[in-house]
């Protein structure tokens, strides 16, 4: 009985996966990207029921989109990522995403607030139309204010040149 | 805080002899050659405080550029009727702090100061006070304050107050300080970044973007209460507020639109107004001191560049044109002037433009500088510098003659603001 109650309450969470992944993970924390190779239990059904937005063999577990150097154009090796997000917030209409845009740390702080913003709204110009809807996505920056990279040279700046699709529950 | 000597401790003016316009006849504008010599003598009895009053006054006025401070080494504070006015004047001062200190029952310091004219050998002012070892600083700034009004006839700085950022691993302190970094004290602390804070007129309030809720939100937070609210929480990113100079709105740039864009609000969040309407981006807002004109970033041009366009809307004016990023601009108090940071081959340096004759003064030749501002007076630029991968808050004065750095802590400082000169 119990076996069946917990396969339920997967099959739910992967239907309506929302506000409820941070309860369906034993991780706590942002590391979205890795969180599927670990996680364990559920291997009964052999991925069946994962979360397809942590299963890493799903595209919808990839969330970032990387910019060239002084550019918020959505590049074209992003499109199917971007496009298979578009298409799981058409289909979950109860799903959001926040969009957090980055840059490199040099300049002007607020001068790159209003960079990585542009990067974060040009992945929304693309989700929006795709099948999301206004409602489901917002888009905001963080400027050079928190850098996965800390190195200060061009690779470091490369990974910090990026906007995060983080949905409901991860932030 | 400042105004201590006022209200909690014994305030006695003595001998004032001349009235402040009766200062020392010298020429305090341009460059090296007008500069004001001033000696500054050894208060006796300071080497038993925890503090050197005479060091804090010297540092201080020669952070202005306005003062040559003149060697006094081998002399030392005498009492009026005793000082060798000739040995002054030997060694190039006109004019000459001294001071004594003597400990009271109750442990606290009495000290008194005079401020003499060596040419004319007379006393312009002088004044004692009984104070606690944690108010010998702000005593020494107010004596640099005196000198300096007395000399210059414009207002002091000394005791005013700046506000920053400062970042110790993973922690994120808004903190106020003296002006020149010391007595620091965090307003608020996160593991979240905070960004550009900003002070309002009355020196009461301070607004700030902080990225504790995953996005940028504009808070404004009182000081002598901590209670603090967010005034700009839309949709999207909230930032660069600025307050307008009678301190009821306050300019900031959201994204509700799209772009980054600039929007005025009241100070309590209510009443939002949109102001720039441009397609790229417009942020770092800062009103003229008339309330009149918005200076701003804007990459309309395709580089960002500095502009200005009237608070009630209009078409906006380009400032800048040397080089391809001029970015933070921050009027002068008197609106006169602009400073802001040019990018030059690389280099991120404090530059200031005078709005009349548009000529473009650098400032500094560091590296990596951050937030300009004006002292009250306009006759220092606050601002941070980079050395060795860490924020040092600096200060230069506006002739670019004097710089100093301030930080002597660990810890990485940020987004460092000038706060306004109170009346008392």
């Amino acid at each position: 009985m119990k076996k069946i109650f917990a396969v339920l309450v997967i099959c739910l969470l992967s239907a309506c996966a929302s506000d409820n992944t941070q309860q369906s993970s034993d991780v706590e924390d942002h590391s979205y990207g890795r969180e599927g190779e670990g996680t364990k239990g559920d291997a009964g059904s052999g991925g069946f029921g994962m979360n397809p937005l942590q299963d890493p063999n799903n595209i919808l577990s990839h969330r970032s989109v990387y910019f060239d150097f002084d550019s918020y154009t959505v590049k074209g090796e992003y499109r199917d990522l971007i496009l298979a997000h578009a298409a799981y917030l058409r289909d979950n209409t109860n799903a959001q995403v926040l969009l957090q845009g980055n840059t490199d740390e040099r300049g002007s702080r607020e001068y790159n607030l209003a960079l990585g913003q542009r990067r974060a709204n040009s992945v929304r110009d693309v989700l929006l139309l795709s099948g999301a809807r206004d409602q489901q996505v917002e888009a905001v920056s963080l400027g050079e204010e928190k850098p996965r990279a800390l190195g200060n040279d061009e690779s470091a700046w490369a990974e910090n040149r990026r906007t995060d699709i983080l949905y409901q529950g991860e932030y | 805080m400042r105004n201590f000597l006022f209200c909690t401790s014994v305030l006695v003016l003595l001998w004032v002899s001349t009235p402040l316009q009766a200062a020392l006849n010298i020429e305090i504008f341009g460059g090296g050659g007008n500069k004001i010599p001033i000696a500054v003598a050894p208060f006796n009895g300071e080497r038993g405080l925890s503090q050197n009053i005479s060091a804090i006054v010297s540092a201080d006025l020669e952070r202005t550029g306005l003062f040559k401070l003149i060697d006094a080494t081998g002399l030392i504070s005498q009492e009026p009727d005793q000082i060798r006015y000739l040995d002054w004047q030997s060694r190039g001062a006109s004019a000459l702090v001294v001071g004594s200190v003597s400990m009271l029952p109750d442990g606290r310091a009495d000290i008194r100061f005079r401020l003499l004219d060596i040419v004319k050998q007379v006393q312009l002012t002088g004044f004692s006070g009984a104070v606690t070892s944690e108010q010998l600083r702000a005593f020494a700034h107010r004596v640099a304050d005196i000198v300096y009004e007395t000399l210059t006839g414009e207002p002091g700085v000394f005791s005013t107050r700046i506000a920053f950022i400062k970042k110790q691993g993973n922690r994120y302190a808004l903190q106020v300080s003296d002006y020149d970094g010391f007595n620091a004290r965090s307003l608020i602390e996160y593991t979240e970044p905070i960004i550009s804070p900003a002070w309002s007129p009355d020196g009461g309030r301070i607004a700030y973007t902080s990225f504790e809720k995953k996005k940028p939100v504009v808070y404004v937070q009182v000081l002598a209460t901590r209670e603090r609210k967010a005034v700009a929480n839309f949709k999207g990113s909230n930032s660069a507020p600025v307050w307008s100079p009678d301190g009821s709105k306050l300019a900031v740039v959201l994204t509700l639109h799209g772009g980054s864009q600039i929007y005025l609000i009241n100070a309590d969040g209510s009443g939002l107004q949109r102001i720039s309407q441009s397609p790229g981006i417009d942020t770092e807002p800062s009103f003229s001191p008339d309330g009149r004109w918005l200076m701003f970033t804007s990459d309309r041009g395709g580089s960002p560049q500095i502009y200005r366009m009237p608070v009630s809307g209009g078409t906006a004016e380009r400032l800048t044109f040397e080089g391809d990023y001029n970015v933070s601009p921050r009027y002068s108090t008197d609106g006169k002037r602009f400073v802001y940071i040019h990018r030059n081959a690389g280099r991120f340096s404090v530059a200031v433009q005078d709005l009349s004759t548009r000529q473009m003064q650098l400032l500094t030749d560091s590296n990596f500088d951050e937030s300009p501002s004006f002292s009250p007076n306009n006759r220092m630029i606050l601002y941070t510098t980079e050395i060795g991968g860490r924020g040092i808050l600096s200060i230069v004065s506006s002739d670019g003659q004097v710089k100093s750095r301030l930080s002597r802590e660990t810890g990485n400082i940020r987004g460092a603001v000038w706060g306004p000169l109170l009346k008392q």
